[in-house]
């Protein structure tokens, strides 16, 4: 029934442009409720910004053919973040979270396009910092050319999470003609990697408040994805690609040694370590070989190929300081044995559990 | 590297090869004996497997790894009550990295810590001094740990708790020191060694003399040594010009860091805070005379094992572990019935697979072992140990 004055005026379908209220992060704001809204539509997708993210479905949805037009396979790779201190020289939790489930992806010779951020927050934890933290992955994901097309938010208890923790998987498409794998490790093969191992393990000691160490090393976290097409560009035949992350440079090549049931042999003084990096191995009783890094690949190539590989990542910029490290061997299978730059060898295996520093 | 990459060239560790395998041929070796050379310090260890230096040596040289390692050292029934320690509800234990993954009787400090106790690693003690600042509410016990090398933190930490008043704080003592053990090492009746290397850090404390007795009682020759590889191999060689010249004397390799009479402002401090114990308990070694140290009785307050009561019990050692005798030199880590089958890195029945400095764990990490080798021989010579006739399965 109509009073005369014809129907009352509608909202046109809701924009979303809720703001997120308060310096900190509450037990509401993971509630589904309105506040949640607010946070995400203010933190999440007014960072994102994408045209998958903007519908706000539940999934976020990409037509096949485009992602067939460049390659016949999909990789799909996840990881989470949980680092601690979540701001450090060099970077922060959310460009970890991007690089590093980008570099999943690219060690594969795949080309990055979606990423997905499922956040799991701490109640109490700073909205100013949560702001930080999606700029961080804005940027990342703009300078590794992805998208954070869909995600998640849950508040937990306090002390139920450290803080923040952040998960991201990512797609991305396999060119036809590229099969790279741990496996592929062929005797004569060239080791390289390109750049400086060891800087984002130390970055992240030093920024641990108990070493009191100043340390003017920063993070390595970059995306490798442009490295990887370069090699490939240039007709590279990548045998093995894998970034070097937790358990550092010696853990990856103890995976090709295993893989392809081979030896590996490195020669230590070729190995790129930033004198800092040095200093401060030396200091704690460490070893470069085991830190982790969020922007160092090992790459083994055909002998053949290995100078055209140097240079080809010398080109790009995260691989201005690359360098060929050793050859894969005959055997014996599964063993990384390591010149010792003295004269002397010896054999590089995985770690226990984490490295701790030597007491005297 | 400034200071480091001098102790590494390895021209230089060319030409100090060629001088040992040239003074070598001049030491009678009866029975074509190798001549062992024990590097006491567990620093040492990590050394001489990290560079590969015992394949640099020629194969009259072997170097027997000792006893310098305080982790490797530790009996099982002081893990035991560090666990005992950490499990108090209002304690937060401190210790350095290495000594979290020793195994106790029941558990290491990584378990108790997983299953709730509050342990944390520091890199000095003073580092826990300032969590007991920190946490006036709370208990910190730190895990003093180590020989003379550090003996003075402890003691000037303890005498900075004194001086500030601050009573949540204390310490729960495992100094250890270096010269009853080799004593205990010299007159064991198993005794094979030619002579020795001697720890460098613990020197730079306690300086050259006491080790003199060992020179004149036990005429064996002792090289302070740097911890580089250059150091060592420079240390080997003097050790060896000592023995083909027939001398036996205690020299100091390591004199950019070592002082013949030590650290006065050290040894100083190390007197005012700690006392002999009448004896303590080594794994593998058992009990030794006066090896151990313990807080005066003016710091009782600041003694962990006097503040709680501490278990304090004796556990014997796993039955099928031999650390003691690879400890003495004896026999070689892979020699030991255990290795690598039972003891590995992952699941360590000894301490010496536990700490990188622990010879097992460096052979078994850095040596280039054929397990199913070695395996396979001491399976042999157990096989060959059974009686004739009584036939195997």
């Amino acid at each position: 029934m109509s009073d005369g004055r014809g129907a009352p005026p509608r909202k046109s379908p809701r924009a979303r442009s809720g703001k997120l209220r308060g310096d900190t992060i509450t037990l509401s704001h993971g509630s589904g409720g309105r506040a949640m809204r607010d946070l995400i539509d203010d933190v999440f997708v007014g960072s994102f910004d994408n045209p998958a993210l903007a519908p706000l479905e539940d999934q976020a949805r990409f037509p096949l053919a485009e992602l067939a037009r460049s390659g016949d396979r999909l990789a799909f790779t996840t990881d989470s973040y949980v680092v601690d201190p979540l701001f450090f020289p060099g970077g922060d939790i959310g460009t970890l979270a991007v690089n590093g489930t980008v570099n999943d992806l690219a060690v594969s010779g795949a080309r990055p396009l979606y990423l997905t951020c499922s956040m799991i927050i701490e109640e109490g934890f700073p909205a100013a910092e949560l702001r930080r933290v999606a700029a961080s992955m804005r940027a990342a994901a703009e300078t590794a050319s992805v998208a954070i097309v869909t995600g998640d938010t849950k508040v937990v208890n306090r002390g139920a999470a450290d803080k923040l923790f952040i998960n991201t998987a990512g797609i991305g498409v396999i060119p036809a003609d590229v099969n790279i794998s741990a496996a592929r490790a062929r005797p004569g093969d060239r080791l390289l990697v390109n750049g400086h191992i060891g800087d984002h393990g130390v970055a992240i000691l030093a920024a641990r408040d108990d070493l009191a160490l100043e340390v003017p090393i920063r993070s390595d976290t970059q995306p490798l994805a442009a490295l990887v097409q370069s090699l490939l560009a240039a007709g590279i035949r990548v045998h093995c690609l894998r970034d070097a992350t937790r358990g550092g440079l010696a853990t990856v090549l103890n995976e090709f040694a295993d893989s392809a049931g081979v030896g590996i042999r490195i020669d230590e003084s070729a190995i790129p370590v930033r004198e800092a990096v040095r200093g401060v191995s030396e200091l704690l009783g460490l070893d470069p070989l085991y830190y982790a890094n969020e922007g160092v690949l090992v790459a083994a190539v055909p002998a053949e190929d290995a100078q055209a590989a140097l240079a080809a990542m010398r080109a790009q910029p995260a691989g201005q300081h690359a360098a060929l490290i050793g050859e894969v061997t005959e055997g014996p299978a599964g063993s990384v044995i390591m010149d010792t730059g003295f004269g002397g060898e010896r054999i590089v295996d995985m770690l226990v559990g984490e490295q701790l520093p030597r007491i005297c | 590297m400034k200071f480091i990459d001098e102790f590494r060239d390895p021209a230089k560790a060319k030409a100090l090869v060629r001088h040992i395998n040239t003074l070598v041929t001049k030491i009678p070796r009866p029975g074509g004996r190798p001549l062992q050379l024990m590097e006491v310090c567990g620093g040492h260890t990590h050394s001489i497997f990290k560079y590969g230096i015992a394949q640099l040596l020629p194969e009259a040289i072997e170097l027997v790894h000792g006893p310098g390692c305080p982790v490797c050292v530790l009996p099982m029934g002081r893990v035991d009550d560090c666990v005992a320690l950490a499990e108090h509800p209002n304690v937060i234990f401190t210790t350095f990295g290495d000594a979290m993954r020793v195994p106790g009787s029941r558990k290491s400090l990584l378990q108790a810590k997983a299953e709730g106790a509050d342990v944390r690693m520091v890199y000095s003690p003073m580092d826990a001094l300032a969590l007991a600042r920190a946490h006036p509410d709370r208990e910190v016990v730190f895990f003093a740990l180590g020989f003379e090398t550090t003996m003075p933190s402890t003691a000037l930490t303890v005498l900075q708790a004194e001086a500030e008043g601050i009573e949540n704080f204390s310490v729960f003592c495992n100094h250890i020191t270096i010269i009853p053990v080799i004593k205990a090492i010299l007159d064991s009746p198993d005794l094979s060694l030619d002579g020795f290397l001697g720890p460098g850090h613990v020197s730079m404390v306690i300086g050259s003399s006491p080790y003199e007795f060992i020179a004149r009682h036990y005429h064996r020759p002792l090289v302070i040594a740097g911890f580089e590889p250059i150091d060592i191999l420079q240390s080997v060689w003097m050790v060896v010009k000592q023995l083909a010249e027939g001398r036996c004397e205690v020299e100091n390799q390591y004199q950019r860091l070592v002082p013949h009479a030590g650290n006065r402002v050290a040894l100083e401090a190390i007197h005012r805070v700690f006392e002999l114990r009448p004896w303590f308990e080594w794994r593998g070694l058992g009990s030794i005379d006066h090896s151990g140290v313990r807080l005066r009785e003016s710091f009782a307050h600041l003694d962990a094992e006097r503040r709680f009561s501490v278990p304090n019990l004796k556990i014997a050692d796993p039955k099928s572990c031999q650390c003691g005798e690879v400890l003495k030199g004896v026999i070689k880590p892979w020699q030991c019935k255990v290795f690598g089958t039972a003891c590995t890195p992952e699941t360590p029945l000894g301490s010496l697979m536990v700490s990188s400095e622990g010879a097992c764990a460096a052979v078994y990490q850095y040596g280039r072992i054929d397990l199913a080798e070695v395996v396979r021989q001491r399976e042999a010579v157990a096989a060959g140990r059974q009686p004739v006739g009584a036939g195997s399965s």
